[in-house]
């Protein structure tokens, strides 16, 4: 218990104290500067603090490290916070929120490393970082939904002055765009966590289920009595009881999941962000400051991934089963729209962000193949490799971020035709630009190669034809990154402004860049060492999930069955309403199983 | 029989009656005394300072109204002076929020300077006589009551409109108020006399008795002059809330009077307006328990009822309801239908708060047999009632329901364009009485069928009310002082603000974020309150009316980031306005202080959110019975 909440509210404590720092200092008794040394050195001791805390607690201590060999929730406690709706305080972590963990406290680091180009109101910037540190963590380790979904909303408000402030010259512009993107996805992911709160029923679980979860931490201790003693329905907002509750029994209809799948899945992609809903991710990126688009690169966009294989699979596998091929066929839109739209950027920054949104469409792929083949491991596959991805490309992007924002210090522009011949000015600084982005472009032996190679192999047992869409994004991905590498540190001299301001990397910045450069290798070298960690969890959610489908399709069969022999050829006008998105799944499965899904959908509501 | 000696005994029964009454109606007796002091004084001079003895008084009338008896366990529902006034949980919880924002009222208006020594007198005697229409406001359990409650309310608040003298905006928001005001109120005479005149009764339980016999039978021509009264009551109500489309008045008043006025009017005068929209619409809705009398008749017969079991019970009592056809012939009529759609069963089986204990007891002597007999017997009448006053709750959840979209709606999209940081939060209040009214329509839609789920809609309600007095008083200070200092409140005059002032800034932000409904501040919990009772109601019920009201809210919810938005950017991110920038004055200790504590409800109720919502659960407690 006080673990995980020390570890959450760490960076907010230091926000606490940071406030009472004096934010300006007498020089000369005149002038007042901004007190950016003390400052900053404040926030990144809490920043280290934090991770060391992650880092010592989930790895090194006995009492609380983590058991790569369990697949269910650990350290997890749960006190009933406000029961009027049921809603408890409670955290865990597993194979799947480790590794987000460690990167959200360890990029945070780095991000503040990257922070002495801050130079106006240092003081608030350190506070709402440190806010937003808070946020981020508690998204991954919440285990109430309600929790999860105050904390995905408390990120929003430092986010949205920290790109507002101190921002380039659109910075309100991207900003407000940014807050209302998220808004309205977090506004229908609210209607769904109401719908599905008051359509759950802890009294359905069956035997012992409750009791099981109760002595793991997860549920408030005494839940399980008070459930068996319960007259009426006993709604929660646990995710993992609900995810039980969608697994096991028949409380949420298959309408209902399909309706709270799709809320749920726009909500998360507008994170992530997958097309149609991007396009704040590109203006945000520009306008954000250095350490800013890292954090925002690094860590944000891995929430919407997150949210999707921990709430949208589990508590509505109905609609992700029927939504599959829209889920995989928005991943791979996204990987190609993206890789396109960066190749014909001018901007080094839009041209990275736009890598962003081809990279983690990869992600959006791999969580989205769900196929029976092979007991599911192609399944297995896809989700490790997507969480593969999401590590890699939060340690690559953040790289590349930082890159851009090292030379924009120094010429104060961006635009890749007015490069060229830094590889001569600053030897070390092109060193570690070309690892990085090397890493973007998913080279072998470094991060971002493992999750993509996962991902497009697991598409392959998917839809071929998909897969081969999916292989040849890593061409153009290699096309960008090229051409850009090319256009900034290659050629004969510097055709750019302020040619005179260009000087060497100072340690602190490399120092900066050569720990992600290092993970990059690390990470490409040892993916076990990564995987080991998620390897358990994954494995149980893929084979909990299967089981669910199996049962599922059978019942679909049933449903079939009864109802043709019932009414004839009355059930075909049923399938209208899903044939949109799952046009293609009655390619592939015949057209038999859309019907039956939707004629499964009216027996339910009828019943 | 003499009629001497009946006379005497209601006498008595008066006295009786009167002396509980008084007992109850404590805090209106205090602010009574209290306006008579501060006119006595405001007689022989004009010097004295008022503000303590207001302050004090304001203090009497909260301790008197005792929040603190909600705490332990609910509050019975009584009558009061012969069924003018109802006391219960409800009266005990709104009366209390009105006191308490009364004392924090005061104290604001001592720091900020609104009124002077010369005004004080004459402005805390019309606030007080305000306070006190709207304590009665929510304690109303009369049609008559209603409306002077409604009036008694207003007029000092149409003088308040004018406060500074000599302005002419001032005195402009003061006339339009008025008249506005006089025109919904005859609006709503008019309603409540045909209401009055089709039930033969003013007294609201009574009259929901009567229009459940009514209703059944009732014609097209009754039932039209029926919807013209509700439309013409909902009227005058949605005038006090500033419903659209009778919101005219608001933004002219809020940009006419000044901020603390507008405080006043937007906190203290909606919380009594909602109060007394939940107790009309449950009122109207549903018969309560108490006022079902066991016909003559079936008394005879409790004992060969009570044997039988629970629903053969009901259908037992309905055939001999239908024997009986002289005594109760509307009810007969539904009754006698009820069984058929099967709907019977179930509600009763909900009602079962007080079954089991008076079955329970039951086994043990005869007399409690009897009583439970009588209970169960009362309690099928009363479902037999409420099935005949469903068309009455659907159509006032269906019509709040219109208001409350409409209001949410036009209140967010008109802010947008507001330069005035006044008109913009009237446009505001005005967009919050639509969320707020939206909890009402599930509370109607599911009274009668789902005790739990109705009475979470209204406890809803009281916690957004609860949330929504320290957002809008904290609003309108900052407002106030700000305009102590700037002397501006046209929103580019507060440009760069943060940097001179930087905590009120940032205090004015929290509270904005929180009118937003952003997590964690408190603002989302009152949303997320009423959000959840819709998601109940329509998950219950499966009404798409309330699906609508679930995503209006949420699309609202989005649309009025953009104006609080626009404002904290302008404080924030704007460059300071040197033409408009009327000196550096530091804010006050006092002021400091003030708008800090207002602001902590605000940003740490999530943490301790239950007690908040054990308030509003107990406060609604037996009010839906």
């Amino acid at each position: 218990m006080t673990f995980l909440t020390i570890l959450v509210f760490l960076p907010t404590l230091g926000a606490l104290v940071i406030a009472f720092l004096p934010s300006k200092k007498d020089e000369d008794g005149v002038n007042e500067k901004e007190n950016q040394n003390l400052l900053l050195g404040a926030t990144l001791t809490v920043g280290v603090l934090t991770f060391l805390v992650s880092l010592v607690g989930l790895i090194f201590m006995n009492s609380t490290a983590f058991d790569a060999g369990l697949s269910e929730m650990q350290n997890a406690f749960s006190f009933s916070w406000i029961p009027a709706f049921d809603i408890e305080y409670a955290m865990g972590i597993d194979g799947i929120s480790l590794p987000l963990v460690l990167l959200t406290t360890g990029v945070s680091i780095l991000a503040i490393l990257a922070s002495w180009s801050i130079k106006k109101h240092v003081k608030a910037y350190c506070i709402l970082f440190l806010l937003l540190e808070t946020g981020m963590i508690g998204v991954f380790l919440a285990l109430d939904f309600f929790l999860f979904y105050v904390f995905w909303e408390v990120m929003l408000l430092p986010m949205y002055f920290l790109i507002g402030i101190w921002g380039g010259p659109r910075r309100e512009y991207a900003a407000i765009k940014f807050f209302l993107y998220t808004l309205l996805g977090s506004v229908l992911m609210l209607i769904a966590i109401l719908m599905i709160y008051f359509n759950s029923d802890l009294t359905l679980l069956e035997g012992d289920v409750l009791t099981n979860l109760e002595s793991q931490g997860v549920v408030a201790a005494g839940l399980a009595a008070e459930v068996a003693e319960a007259t009426g329905p006993v709604h929660t907002f646990n995710l993992v009881a609900l995810a039980e509750l969608a697994q096991t029994t028949d409380c949420f209809s298959a309408d209902l999941q399909w309706w709270c799948f799709l809320l749920l899945f726009i909500g998360f992609i507008v994170k992530v962000p997958s097309i149609p809903v991007h396009t704040w991710l590109p203006d945000a990126h520009v306008e954000a400051p250095t350490p800013i688009s890292m954090i925002l690169a690094g860590v944000l966009l891995k929430m919407g991934g997150y949210g999707i294989i921990r709430i949208c699979y589990p508590i509505c596998p109905a609609g992700g089963f029927e939504l599959s091929y829209f889920v995989v066929g928005l991943g791979v839109a996204s990987m190609v729209y993206g890789a396109f739209a960066a190749l014909a950027q001018t901007d080094f920054k839009r041209v990275v962000a736009y890598s962003s949104v081809s990279h983690m469409g990869y992600v959006v792929v791999g969580f989205g193949v769900w196929t029976l083949l092979g007991d599911g491991d192609y399944w297995k596959m896809g989700i490790t490799g997507a969480m593969y991805q999401m590590i890699g490309h939060g340690i690559s992007s953040a790289g590349m971020f930082f890159m851009v924002g090292i030379i924009y210090d120094r010429v104060h522009h961006r635009n890749l035709n007015e490069f060229g011949g830094l590889y001569g000015l600053m030897p070390k600084y092109t060193a570690l630009a070309m690892g990085l982005f090397f890493a973007g472009l998913g080279l072998p032996g470094l991060c971002g190669f493992i999750g993509e190679v996962l991902v497009v192999l697991s598409v392959w047992r998917f839809s071929p034809l998909l897969a081969i869409i999916s292989a040849s994004v890593v061409i153009f991905t290699a096309g960008y990154i090229l051409w850009t590498l090319q256009r900034v540190y290659l050629g004969p001299e510097y055709k750019g402004p302020h040619a005179e301001e260009i000087k060497p990397v100072n340690s602190r910045e490399f120092s900066t860049g050569a720990i992600l450069l290092v993970l990059a290798i690390i990470f490409g070298v040892f993916p076990n060492s990564l995987i080991q960690y998620m390897e358990k969890t994954v494995d149980q959610q893929v084979t909990s999930l299967n089981d669910w489908r199996e049962g599922y399709e059978h019942a679909l069969e049933h449903a079939e069955e009864a109802e043709e022999a019932e009414h004839g050829e009355e059930g075909e006008e049923g399938d209208e309403s899903h044939s949109d998105d799952t046009e293609e799944a009655a390619d592939e499965h015949g057209e038999g199983e859309t019907a039956g899904a939707a004629e499964l959908t009216d027996v339910a509501t009828t019943n | 029989m003499e009629p001497t000696t009946d006379f005497y005994q209601l006498i008595d029964a008066l006295k009786a009656d009167s002396a509980n009454s008084l007992g109850l109606f404590m805090p209106e007796v205090t602010l009574c005394v209290f306006i008579a002091l501060f006119l006595a004084v405001r007689l022989i001079t004009t010097k004295l300072d008022l503000f303590w003895v207001a302050l004090a008084g304001a203090v009497v009338g909260l301790i008197s109204s005792n929040p603190l008896q909600l705490c332990s366990g609910a509050v019975e529902s009584e009558e009061m002076f012969t069924g003018l006034l109802v006391h219960d949980g409800l009266t005990v919880a709104v009366r209390s929020i009105l006191m308490l924002f009364l004392v924090l009222f005061l104290i604001f208006t001592k720091i900020s300077g609104v009124p002077d020594k010369e005004d004080g007198a004459d402005v805390y005697s019309l606030i007080f006589g305000s306070t006190l229409g709207m304590c009665l406001m929510t304690s109303a359990n009369h049609l008559l009551i209603v409306f002077l409650a409604i009036e008694m309310a207003g007029v000092p608040s149409y003088v308040l409109a004018g406060l500074i003298k000599g302005r002419k905006r001032g005195s402009e928001a003061a006339l339009k108020y008025a008249i506005y005001g006089a025109g919904a109120a005859g609006v709503m005479l008019y309603g409540i006399s045909l209401l009055v005149g089709l039930a033969g009764t003013a007294h609201l339980p009574t009259m929901a008795l009567q229009l459940a016999e009514i209703i059944p039978a009732a014609g097209l021509g009754e039932q039209a002059v029926l919807c013209l009264a509700a439309v013409m009551i909902a009227v005058g109500i949605a005038f006090k809330l500033s419903a659209v489309p009778f919101h005219f008045w608001a933004p002219d008043v809020f940009h006419g009077a000044c901020a603390e006025v507008n405080a006043f009017l937007s906190v203290a005068s909606k919380a009594a307006a909602l109060a007394l929209l939940l107790r009309l619409a449950v009122g109207l809705g549903s018969v309560p328990l108490n006022e079902v009398e066991i016909p003559q008749i079936l008394e005879v017969q409790h004992e060969s009822i009570m044997s039988e079991a629970a629903p053969t019970q009901l259908v037992s009592l309905e055939d001999q309801v239908a024997d009986d056809k002289s005594a109760e012939p509307a009810v007969v009529e539904e009754t006698a239908d009820a069984p058929a759609n099967d709907t019977e069963a179930e509600p009763a089986a909900d009602d079962s708060d007080e079954e089991p204990v008076a079955e329970g007891a039951a086994e043990e002597t005869i007399d409690d047999e009897a009583q439970a007999a009588a209970l169960a017997t009362r309690l099928a009448i009363k479902q037999a009632h409420d099935e005949a006053l469903s068309p009455v709750r659907n159509f006032i959840g269906l019509l709040i329901a219109f208001f409350a979209v409409v209001t949410a709606t036009f209140g967010n999209l008109a802010a947008y364009g507001q330069t005035n940081i006044k008109r913009l939060l009237a446009y505001s209040t005005i967009a919050h009485a639509g969320y707020m009214m939206m909890s009402i329509a599930p509370l109607m839609m599911t009274l009668g069928t789902d005790h739990a789920g109705a009475e979470q809609a209204a406890s809803a309600l009281i916690q957004y009310i609860v949330v929504y007095v320290f957002l809008n008083l904290g609003a309108f200070s900052i407002i106030a002082f700000l305009r102590n200092y700037v002397g501006s409140e046209e929103i580019e005059d507060y440009s760069g603000m943060v940097k001179s002032r930087p905590s009120l800034v940032i205090c004015l932000a929290l509270i904005f974020f929180s009118l937003v409904g952003l997590p964690p501040l408190s603002g989302f919990l009152g949303k997320f309150a009423i959000f959840a009772s819709l998601a109940d109601g329509y998950s219950d019920t499966g009404s798409m009316a309330l699906l609508i009201l679930l995503l209006a809210g949420g699309i609202n919810t989005a649309i009025s980031l953009f104006y609080y938005l626009g404002v904290i950017k302008t404080m924030i991110m704007g460059e300071p306005n040197e033409e408009h920038h009327l000196g550096d004055r530091p804010v006050g200790d006092m002021e400091m202080t003030y708008v800090i504590l207002i602001t902590i409800p605000t940003v740490f109720l999530i943490v301790c959110w239950q007690w908040v919502a054990g308030f509003a659960d107990e406060a609604v407690k037996n009010f839906i019975s």
